[in-house]
């Protein structure tokens, strides 16, 4: 395997006495697919806002490509490469979904200090590719606040691409999509070249391990485990919560009413 | 130094009593910001009605006339409160500026009803029998109301920050600063606590009108100008922030008084540049309440 | 010429638009034609309009540019400015001083106007804009005010309160504009291409980063985007608009008032942008047509008690055009991420 693309080392996030992520040590590699899950609580969408930059580490270190960039902000991180789809809808809902993709789109093409409309045709002609493959070819003109859930997350989706990452980071991608929506988006992260590596959260472990080349547990802000799918699957602790409990509740030892479904 | 003190006592002195003027004012309009996300811009027009209300009952002859105004502008404020809150009830779920929006229609018909009822003249009202004299203050001659509006800051502080601290209510208002939502799902009727904070705030404004109208008179303009110095205290001290209202308005009031007399000129950017000083350092003002929004 | 991204506030009405975006749209030679004979109209004015009426146009074309300006903060940006009035007063005095004692070529006097505003917004204006949200509301009032005062007090260069009278007539090309049917025309131009300069930096992608921001600041900074650079930006360049809007009134009514400057015109032209359609350029220039028309034609009988009316109408606006109003700006509620950031996914 290459030198890891992502690197994190010892990163704990506390928010008064209660530690979200606590220590947490990990490796993605360059290219990989790398697949997060846990149950609801255990750290996974704070881990990625500590990856983002969105929130700031308590402890320890995040590196990108050998770079530290714990120090860095959330926007200057996100020009080094990372891109992410969020837990929760997070579009420009009055826009069109066109304008929404060529936000992100016409931050790549050094347009955007342009005053000529000419000079964005490069972007524009990225966001109807983009749209294309994510099936939202018909949908350009229409406002996001007119979209279907399902469609947004395919939105996020164009969008998390439009920014051309290295690091592309999906929280829960699949969430609310119909059975079609969800197969198509795993056909087009599969189809993602190995220039962008990417770190996935999803409860749906169909998708999971339709894409994962490698899987991390988290557990109560903590690794549980870290290997590849087939040693996911069968180790015993992964296999006696899986089949003991089902899929919502994996991992979970405890799976009472306190835990609420978020997303 | 000493001798520096000395001739510049008197403005010293005005500062005090400048500032004891703005802490009245501006603890009521950071309380109902920080309480109730109400950014009354019509504060000021409150305060000016309580300065006419003091021209009116010519508070200066005696002294029922000056404590009729108080107690009429108490009132008053108290009204007005309460039907700020009825009106921006319906705004709740909308963004802040909505509210700003209706507050500075209220201020502008309120500044403009006054003008027309009372003119554009500057109105001058005299302290009651009494106070209308000057004390000998370590060799310089200080008006005796003046004084007593330091004394009156003073205990007003000490007993607003003694409710806040110290009883039940203070402890609500200061939960409700930090967590609007906390309080109303501990089952309080957030909208009878609004009524109450809005009115308590609104009073406060009309109460320094009173209490300002012999020394700034009362005249058409007024109301901008308090209202500015007011943001300025509130934005220094941090929104929501009792002790900063007290930090906020002592600082402005020397920078309004001792500034002015030092440096007349530059008074406006003394006071731009206090204001650009402190948020340079602290954001979100010095003793930040809670978390703006943004 | 692809127009496509042509984002969809910038309206084919803005007399200066010289393409219209294709979709949903009234078709494009529709507008064009709407566009030539509007401008013709506008150009036509002092052919056919008395003095005092053309006058009264100027203002209005003045007053438009300056709402214009102020929806590029508040319409696009979502930075609702209460104080927006300062850099017109800015611009205007610049202008006056300018002329009075140097040149009153007209472009020098404007462009000096526009550079000002500028100026003194960007000066000032990085502390509102890095406190952000019910801050930037009252930063901007006190910044306003602030610039207020100064007019008022700085007397010896800027009259006091008695204002900056005796501003020569403008000049073009060294030839002074005296009759109102000139000057008119001067104004129309010079308009017209700030109208166009706002219509550029809207339609442009720094227009649409600004919209983004509006919408949704946080996602704009997880796309790479420094909001505070953007919104800096707009509000120097707003400020420079409304200087140059400052800097033709200087040049139209030839004297300067502290209350040009002052709480009441920002009140005004907020008015103005509300009424009009925040975020559409084209609006609030109307808007400013209907604003300055009710001044000018109640002023007179409300003797001088024109902000009740003023006052009233913002009361009845913000009842009666929720969406109006609720589109100026997007300060949302930051509560409930306020509290305990990030852990959306905690334990209850």
């Amino acid at each position: 395997m290459s030198a890891p693309l992502l690197s994190l080392s010892g990163v704990t996030r506390s928010f008064g006495a209660l530690t979200a992520v606590d220590d947490v040590t990990l490796d993605v590699p360059a290219g990989a697919r790398h697949a997060l899950i846990g149950p609801n609580g255990a750290g996974k969408s704070t881990l990625f806002k500590l990856v983002t930059g969105a929130l700031r580490v308590s402890a320890g270190t995040v590196a990108l490509a050998g770079d530290d960039v714990t120090r860095l902000s959330e926007p200057q991180r996100a020009r080094r490469g990372i891109s992410q789809t969020l837990q929760h809808s997070s579009l420009f809902l009055s826009q069109t979904v066109e304008q929404n993709v060529l936000l992100a789109a016409q931050r790549q093409h050094r347009s955007r200090h342009s005053l000529v409309p000419r000079r964005q045709a490069a972007a524009r002609e990225r966001t109807r590719e983009l749209l294309a493959d994510v099936g939202l070819a018909e949908r350009a003109g229409t406002p996001v606040a007119a979209l279907s859930h399902g469609e947004r997350r395919q939105v996020e989706v164009a969008v998390a691409l439009a920014c051309e990452p290295t690091l592309l980071l999906l929280d829960e991608p699949a969430a609310g999509m119909s059975p079609a929506e969800s197969a198509r988006l795993v056909g087009l992260l599969q189809t993602l070249p190995g220039s962008v590596t990417v770190v996935i959260v999803e409860h749906d472990l169909d998708v999971v391990f339709a894409l994962a080349t490698s899987v991390t547990v988290l557990h109560l802000g903590r690794v549980l485990l870290t290997g590849d799918p087939d040693e996911v699957r069968a180790s015993t602790a992964v296999q006696q919560a899986y089949l003991g409990t089902g899929r919502e509740a994996l991992f979970l030892d405890d799976p009472g009413p306190s835990r609420t479904e978020v997303g | 130094m000493l001798g520096w003190f000395d001739e510049n006592l008197v403005s010293i002195l005005n500062g005090f009593a400048i500032g004891a003027l703005l802490f009245v004012l501006a603890v009521g309009l950071s309380i109902v910001f920080g309480m109730m996300d109400v950014l009354n811009l019509a504060h000021g027009a409150f305060f000016l009605v309580g300065s006419y209300l003091a021209v009116n009952f010519v508070a200066g002859d005696s002294w029922g006339g000056f404590l009729a105004a108080l107690g009429v502008a108490a009132l008053v404020g108290l009204l007005a409160g309460g039907a700020l809150s009825g009106m921006t009830e319906p705004l709740a779920r909308r963004p802040v500026l909505d509210q700003a929006l209706l507050t500075l229609g209220i201020s502008l018909v309120v500044a403009e009803v006054l003008s027309i009822v009372y003119g554009n003249d500057v109105r001058s009202v005299s302290p009651p029998p009494g106070l209308d004299t000057s004390v000998d203050v370590a060799g310089s001659a200080y008006p005796a109301y003046r004084l007593m509006l330091i004394g009156v800051g003073l205990v007003l502080a000490l007993a607003v920050w003694l409710v806040v601290e110290r009883t039940s209510v203070g402890a609500l208002v200061r939960a409700s600063v930090a967590d609007r939502e906390m309080v109303s799902a501990m089952g309080i009727d957030n909208r009878k606590v609004k009524v109450a904070v809005l009115g308590i705030g609104s009073m406060l404004a009309t109460v320094a009108g009173v209490l300002a109208a012999p020394v700034y008179g009362a005249r058409p303009g007024l109301d901008e100008t308090i209202l500015l110095l007011a943001l300025v205290v509130v934005v220094i001290g941090g929104l929501g922030s009792i002790r900063g209202a007290l930090i906020g308005a002592l600082v402005i009031g020397q920078v309004e008084s001792l500034g002015r007399a030092l440096l007349p000129d530059v008074a406006s950017f003394i006071l731009f540049g206090t204001l650009a000083l402190v948020l340079i350092v602290r954001p979100r003002g010095l003793f930040a309440g809670k978390v703006a929004h943004s | 010429m692809s127009v496509q991204s042509l984002p969809a506030e910038t309206a084919p009405g803005a007399a200066a638009a010289p393409a219209a975006p294709r979709r949903r749209r009234p078709p494009r030679a529709l507008t064009a034609v709407l566009a030539v004979a509007l401008l013709a109209v506008l150009a036509a004015v002092p052919l056919v309009a008395d003095p005092f009426s053309t006058n009264t146009v100027s203002r209005i074309l003045v007053f438009a540019l300056f709402a214009m300006s102020l929806d590029l903060l508040v319409g696009l940006t979502g930075l609702p400015s209460l104080g927006h009035a300062a850099w017109f007063g800015v611009g205007a005095y610049t202008a006056g001083l300018v002329s009075t004692h140097w040149t009153s070529e007209g472009l020098v006097t404007v462009l000096a106007a526009a550079v000002a505003g500028a100026l003194a917004a960007a000066a000032t204006g990085w502390l509102a804009v890095r406190s952000g949200g019910v801050y930037f509301l009252m930063l901007t009032l006190a910044i306003g005010e602030l610039v207020h005062q100064l007019a008022q007090s700085l007397s010896s260069v800027t009259g006091g309160s008695n204002g900056l009278f005796g501003i020569p007539s403008i000049r073009v090309a060294g030839t002074p504009l005296t009759l109102a049917g000139y000057v008119y025309w001067f104004v129309l131009a010079v308009v017209l291409l700030g109208a166009l300069g706002l219509w550029l930096v809207a339609a442009s992608p720094f227009g649409a980063a600004l919209r983004g921001i509006r919408d949704n600041e946080g996602r704009m900074r997880s796309l790479g985007y420094s909001p505070f650079r953007y919104k800096y930006l707009a509000f120097a360049l707003a400020g420079g608009f409304a200087g140059l809007a400052g800097g033709l009134f200087a040049g139209l009514v030839r004297i300067v008032n502290p209350s040009d400057a002052g709480f009441t015109t920002s009140a005004l032209m907020l008015l103005a942008v509300v009424l009009g359609g925040a975020g559409t350029l084209w609006g609030p220039a109307l808007g400013a047509a209907v604003v300055v028309l009710v001044r000018d034609t109640f002023g007179p009988t409300l003797e001088g008690h024109g902000p009740l009316l003023l006052g009233l109408v913002f009361i009845v606006a913000v009842y009666v055009l929720p969406r109006g109003v609720a589109g100026l700006a997007d300060l949302r509620r930051g509560r409930r991420r306020a509290v305990l950031p990030g852990t959306d996914e905690a334990p209850a």
